[in-house]
């Protein structure tokens, strides 16, 4: 499968006027590929994410083309995209761990959502119990209440039902980023697992823990202020980044086995420009220590080495 | 989170899960203490970051619609309440005299002041409906206000404290909440005949607070256990501090809303309770007027003009109460705004 | 879900101990002797009589026991069904009374009840669904929970009795008719019960529907909903799930409410001269008879008691999480 994204711009509505969250990003994913997205919170990662699922609340689609194997989504049309919800894409959501019914029991609940999809539950449960061995978790589960697991369990569980239907794309959106460490190492193997397995064909795992896409991406994709800053294979962008972002963001984490006593943690000083009416030209200048006069104009998003794109005046 | 090395491999176990204990607890704490610093703006930023949210719920405020309605009906009848014995020509309970005669049962008409026309011996029942005004809402605020304070302090405590002070008040409220309201109020009204209109309100507050005290007692739960209670218990600052810097904000648009139910609910029970002859004699107040009405049958002999208003205006005022409260939960959160 | 239960009976049994003891405890907060205050009120000439009744009334007291001696006496009269003997209506039975007269109140409370709460969970719903049906429904079910159960009463009587003579507005049959188990006899009272029935139920419809569609909106905004949605389910599937959960509070809140109603019920009566608990109690504090408004006050609690114990059972069967042990939305 592929999935391309043409100049997707989603805002959110709001009495103060138009929040231009994602604005005009245009990437690729191949079949097969595991995509991180990265970045600060609001920089449009996760209404990314969503609008491709469904578009909710105050978001309202722009413009921009959305295709999926060849087919392409409606993404405006709420009832349209029933579709493909579930059987095409699908999306472990961020507040997975809340994500069912608290007064079903979790075999009844996804029986009643295959049923509606216009899936026979009954054929379905082996392969329902062979995941969820899978994932680490015993047939029991199916006769529990949401209540009567731990966190872990219920995304785990969610990851299952997600991804059920096998769909050509996944949408991991923030799903390690309630867990303990050690949950997050079996979360993340187990979305390779899932591809291994042909479970799922690609995916779009969205975190701002940039050690966890190392671990699990083929490509990450870093976004800044609705717009895209780089998009390389996750050894490129971890160890020779170009973009000035991406480099500062690389270097203010902590490496393994260093004492840092007596000495600050450096960030990135400054904080990202509001949406609400975003400033002209590259979004990063403000705080990019090396702007210059040419940054007044935004940079396009090209390919400056073979499957490494950037957008910055100085790389091109 | 930490910077994967140059020679792991990506399906090798993550660095994460042995890197973190590596990591001096010394920078965490120092780390936590920058966090801490940079949670304490300086004054000045803190002030106009408040009087922006301050600013911002105003300007929501008085575009709400329901808020204003509401909020207008309310004030119509309390201006009513507080001039309107000033405008009524005879005293509630005066018959008239020979020099100045009252006309028996007469409808309403502009002539000598009697608005809402007279009762079946001869009193103005504007004169009447006035000062129930004034008694409906010093009951309303007093009862409402005392039930507001006892289900805060009790429901609030049970939050806060949990444990077996949260379960003794559990208790409690439980009690409290199983007695029907109204029998209570009966047998003590029947028994000690209620002196004045604020004993009245008085009775009926320490009886009405158990509801609020549980929505109050969730409430507070759901606030302490929130990340900025930890921080605050964590940099050492001290309970009370903790209790009015940080969760009292948070609670106190909750708390006004929880009192408009409360002020309602108590102008509802005043009026039942003189309806049945238990509220306190020598004053007439909106239910009384009713009770007398209906005695009297006014319904048999269609003196509408009596029976009508009293109740007319108790609707009116604790609907707009209602709805008003909608009103300011929209205001309030701005989730509920809409688009 | 045993831990439950039996949590609600200690807090029941704590309740029923405090309720009686209040009803013991405020008579004698009257000052001076009470026997001879509540006589002095009656007014009776005969001194024969009024001793009569003061011996009665001294023998109920038990005055010759001490204090608390009074109150275990008390306690035992109410084990064997005595609650006393009403002064206006010497010497009949306070039990008596309250036998003829719940019929009638538990006639208009249980359907207005159950109805209301029915309609009003029907309507909320569907007003949550709709904008044009929430725009009306909505202030209507507003004004409707904020109006009187007196004054609603004394207008749809005026109304319907007095203005359009077509239904009538006082007692519970006509005095003229004949009762007994035939046709007739039960139109007559359904005539009679209409009226108080209907006012009851629609003032209690307004809270329901209010409730339960602020209950819906925020089902439909919760986390689970929004799954739901995003791999695709059908509305009405979302909106199941919805109104299921939605139910619960509504129906501890049919115990939180029923004191309420029950208020309602009795002014309603009186409006209606319906012969129920509510006219009862309101000649009882006219004529300062104190055996009959203790006695109904014990009545009310108990029936408030399991009427509250009945929601707490259904409660349980119906919130699948009480039964694995978790508290579900009582705490």
């Amino acid at each position: 499968m592929s999935l391309q994204i043409d100049n997707l711009k989603v805002y959110y509505r709001t009495l103060a006027g138009d929040v231009q969250a994602l604005d005009g990003v245009t990437f690729d994913i191949a079949d097969g590929e595991i995509m991180g997205l990265a970045g600060e919170s609001g920089c449009g990662k996760s209404t990314l994410g969503n609008s491709l699922i469904s578009l909710t609340g105050r978001m309202k689609y722009v413009e921009g083309k959305v295709t999926l194997d060849s087919k392409e989504l409606p993404v405006w049309d709420f009832g349209e995209m029933n579709h493909y919800r579930f059987k095409d894409l699908s999306i472990i959501p961020q507040y997975a761990m809340s994500a069912m019914n608290p007064t079903r029991k979790i075999g009844k609940m996804t029986a009643e959502l295959l049923d509606s999809r216009g899936v026979r539950h009954k054929e379905i449960l082996p392969e329902l119990k062979r995941r969820f061995e899978l994932v680490g978790l015993s047939h029991d589960v199916l006769d529990m209440f949401p209540i009567e697991l731990s966190g872990g369990m219920k995304q785990r569980a969610v990851m299952v039902i997600s991804t059920l239907l096998n769909p050509s794309l996944l949408i991991a959106d923030e799903i390690t980023s309630a867990l303990d460490v050690s949950t997050q190492k079996a979360v993340a193997e187990m979305l390779v697992e899932f591809r291994e397995r042909g479970y799922v064909k690609s995916m779009i795992v969205i975190t701002h823990d940039i050690s966890i896409l190392y671990q699990v991406a083929d490509t990450i994709l870093v976004m800044y202020a609705g717009k895209l800053a780089e998009k390389a294979s996750a050894e490129t962008i971890i160890n020779s980044p170009r973009h000035p972002y991406t480099r500062l963001l690389i270097s203010s984490l902590p490496e393994v086995g260093v004492t840092y006593s007596g000495k600050r943690l450096e960030g990135i000083a400054g904080t990202p420009p509001a949406l609400l009416n975003p400033p002209t030209g590259c979004r990063f200048r403000d705080r990019c220590p090396f702007a210059y006069e040419k940054c007044l104009e935004e940079p396009p998003f090209v390919e400056v080495d073979p499957g490494h794109y950037t957008a910055c005046w100085k790389e091109i | 989170m930490t910077k994967p090395t140059k020679s792991a491999a990506k399906d090798t176990a993550p660095k994460a899960s042995g890197a973190t204990s590596k990591i001096d607890a010394e920078v965490l704490i120092e780390h936590t203490g920058e966090l801490l610093e940079a949670k304490k703006p300086a004054k000045s930023i803190e002030k106009t970051a408040k009087m922006g949210a301050f600013r911002e719920m105003l300007y929501f405020a008085v575009r709400n619609n329901k808020l204003i309605i509401g909020l207008a009906i309310v004030v119509f009848f309390l201006l009513l309440a507080i001039f309107g014995p000033y405008l009524a020509q005879h005293a509630p309970a005066d018959y008239g005299t020979e020099l100045k005669p009252i006309p028996l049962q007469h409808p309403p008409t502009l002539h000598d002041g009697l608005y809402f026309g007279t009762t079946s011996d001869g009193k103005d029942i504007f004169a009447q409906f006035v000062q129930g005004l004034r008694l409906a809402f010093l009951v309303g605020l007093i009862g409402g206000g005392v039930a507001s304070v006892i289900g805060m302090v009790v429901g609030f405590t049970a939050g806060y404290k949990a444990g077996m002070t949260d379960e003794l008040l559990n208790m409690l409220t439980n009690v409290v909440l199983c007695i029907p309201v109204f029998a209570l109020l009966l047998v003590i009204a029947a028994f000690m005949s209620i002196k004045g209109i604020i004993p009245e309100a008085l009775l009926i507050g320490f009886v009405n607070w158990p509801w609020a005290a549980r929505a109050l007692r969730a409430q507070t739960f759901s606030l302490t256990s929130r990340e900025f209670v930890s921080l605050a218990r964590l940099s050492g600052e001290k309970t009370w501090k903790i209790i009015f810097k940080e969760i009292a904000p948070n609670m106190s648009s909750y708390l006004f809303m929880m009192f408009i139910l409360l002020f309602g609910g108590a102008v509802l029970t005043a009026a039942t309770l003189d309806f049945m002859g238990l509220g306190p004699q020598g004053t007439i107040s909106l239910g009384q007027m009713m009770n007398v009405a209906n005695a009297n049958s006014s319904l048999l002999l269609g003196i509408w003009w009596w029976f009508i208003p009293p109740g007319l205006a108790i609707m009116l005022i604790v609907g707009g109460a209602y709805f008003m409260n909608v009103g300011l939960d929209e205001v309030f959160n701005p989730r509920l705004r809409e688009m | 879900m045993r831990r439950y239960l039996v949590r609600k009976l200690i807090t029941y049994g704590i309740t029923f101990f405090a309720a009686v003891t209040i009803d013991w405890v405020i008579p004698h907060l009257m000052p001076g002797d009470p026997i001879q205050a509540l006589l002095n009120r009656i007014q009776i000439n005969n001194q024969d009589t009024y001793n009569q009744i003061y011996n009665q009334f001294a023998k109920s007291f038990r005055t010759d026991l001490p204090l608390w001696k009074q109150y275990l006496y008390f306690w035992d009269s109410l084990f064997h069904g005595d609650l006393g003997i009403s002064i206006n209506i010497f010497p009949m039975k306070v039990t008596t009374l309250i036998s003829n007269a719940a019929p009638y109140t538990l006639s208009l409370l249980i359907p207005s009840i159950l109805l209301s709460w029915y309609a009003g969970n029907k309507v909320g719903a569907m007003a949550a669904r709709r904008k044009i049906l929430d725009n009306t429904a909505l202030p209507v079910s507003y004004a409707l929970t904020a109006t009187p159960y007196m004054w609603f009463a004394m207008i749809f009587a005026w109304t319907f009795a007095f203005v359009w003579k077509i239904l009538p507005a006082d007692r519970g049959y006509d005095p003229t008719a004949i009762i007994g188990w035939n046709w007739s006899s039960f139109t007559n009272l359904l005539k009679h019960w209409i009226l108080p029935a209907s006012s009851l139920f629609l003032v209690a419809f307004g809270g329901w529907a209010i409730g339960m569609r602020n209950m819906i909106i925020y089902e439909l905004e919760s986390d689970y909903s929004h799954y739901l949605e995003a791999l695709g389910a059908p509305r009405r599937l979302v909106r199941k799930y919805a109104f299921r959960n939605a139910m619960l509070p509504q129906i501890t809140g049919l115990a939180l409410q029923l004191g309420a109603v029950l208020a309602g019920a009795l002014v309603t009566e009186i409006v209606f001269s319906y012969p129920g608990l509510g006219m009862m109690i309101y000649t009882a504090i006219i004529n300062q008879d104190y055996f009959v408004i203790q006695g109904v006050f014990l009545f009310i609690i108990i029936g408030t008691l399991i009427a509250n114990f009945i929601v707490d059972i259904v409660y349980v069967l119906v919130d699948p999480r009480t039964r694995i042990g978790m508290q579900g939305g009582q705490a």
